[in-house]
């Protein structure tokens, strides 16, 4: 939006839908402005629908390379064009983190799923289970609660992580019950969707819990498959690190969202810190143009 | 959601066998609901496509809401699901509001 403002030649690329990980969101609850809370899919909506006015430009299109060294950046997308850039934002985000154990893979869709907005309803009146318990966990617990018989939060910690008025909710909702200190081993089911999880708890007790959805919310992985990774510095989970006006280590190369190695993944960050890197990116492109 | 694409029409369950299982050409069927983000979100795509195969495959929208028996039958537990029909069978699905070229390459499984 500051970049169409600003009248630069911008162009927004974006592999899927304009939204990333807000789309996932039921209920976003704390952005400024909305003070009856919004759906993740309207907020997005009124987003795009923002950047539209000022008259951004948009690709739908996946990128599958970057050269991000030198004055001109180069942008290779999935049907082999290049373009080149003088300036660019990494803003790809990330993705729901998955558990890695078996049976997930094959059931996904089934029964295992990463966006309980999207897939709750599949569940009314049946016992489900979510892995988890960071705000994004208990949230949507408590939206899978509207439609499930009875939801259990399964933590590998004895206490939540999430926000304290999420705590008191879902400690409040009589379908809300946990497992502690214990996490997922296997997800057991057939072509007809998940049966049971196999629990391994801390304390070297295995169980077994029959439901037949699975919710799997324990964070997120950037999305950097296609960052030049040798070329930018980045912390041990692959996040871009960046200074407090979004720069990378590379000249007008800047990271703004989820891609960016921090510790709060809100949306209001991310908002800010886009503001942020693209008047990182003008200030640059100012100076490029006095040399 | 008003569906203005021309070339994306909407199935339910009463005519599902006509339109899908008994079609000549392949079926892309989009299983969808209103109050799915990124259902929605991938609408965009799914018009492009169905422009682009328009003559070679049939897409199709399903929404989940109104006909809860077809997607029952077919398993179906998340949304956005896409279903690749081919001579009334279905031959393969994504899970997920996938990009524009995974979604090519499932349709090219019908041919």
């Amino acid at each position: 939006m500051y970049a169409a403002r600003g009248r630069l030649d911008t162009l927004l690329i974006e592999k899927g839908a304009t939204g990333g990980q807000v789309l996932l969101t039921d209920w976003v609850d704390n952005y400024p402005g909305f003070h009856d809370g919004i759906t993740g899919f309207e907020l997005m909506d009124k987003m795009t629908a923002h950047v539209d006015r000022f008259g951004l430009e948009k690709k739908f299109a996946a990128v599958t390379a970057m050269d991000l060294q030198g004055e001109q950046k180069v942008i290779t997308l999935e049907s082999g064009e290049e373009l080149t850039a003088q300036s660019v934002i990494i803003s790809t985000g990330a993705k729901p983190r998955k558990l890695d154990v078996p049976g997930e893979e094959e059931l996904q869709g089934r029964g295992v799923s990463y966006c309980a907005t999207c897939d709750a309803p599949f569940y009314r009146d049946q016992e489900i289970a979510v892995v988890g318990g960071g705000n994004t966990a208990v949230q949507e617990a408590l939206h899978l609660t509207k439609f499930a018989s009875k939801v259990t939060v399964i933590h590998r910690r004895d206490s939540l992580r999430a926000t304290a008025i999420l705590q008191e909710k879902a400690f409040a909702e009589e379908k809300i019950n946990f497992i502690w200190d214990a996490q997922v081993s296997e997800i057991v089911g057939n072509d007809e969707g998940v049966e049971s999880l196999n629990i391994q708890h801390n304390d070297g007790s295995t169980s077994n819990l029959p439901v037949t959805g699975i919710f799997v919310l324990i964070g997120v992985v950037p999305n950097n498959e296609m960052l030049p990774m040798e070329q930018l510095e980045t912390d041990e989970g692959g996040f871009v690190f960046t200074d407090h006006e979004m720069c990378t280590k590379l000249p007008g190369v800047y990271a703004a969202g989820d891609i960016r190695s921090k510790n709060s993944r809100q949306i209001i960050n991310a908002a800010g810190e886009g503001a942020t890197a693209e008047l990182s990116a003008e200030h640059y492109l100012s100076n490029l143009a006095v040399d | 959601m008003e569906d203005k694409s021309k070339h994306v029409n909407t199935v339910n369950d009463s005519d599902f066998e006509s339109m899908v299982e008994k079609n000549e050409l392949p079926c892309l069927v989009d299983f969808w609901a209103p109050w799915c983000g990124p259902c929605k979100a991938i609408g965009p795509v799914i018009d492009e496509l169905a422009e682009e195969f328009a003559g070679k495959v049939q897409i199709v929208k399903m929404n989940v809401d109104e006909s809860p028996a077809t997607p029952g039958k077919f398993g179906i537990k998340a949304i956005p699901t896409l279903i690749l029909f081919k001579n009334g069978e279905a031959i393969d699905r994504i899970t997920g509001a996938v990009g524009k070229a995974q979604l090519k390459e499932l349709i090219s499984k019908a041919s």
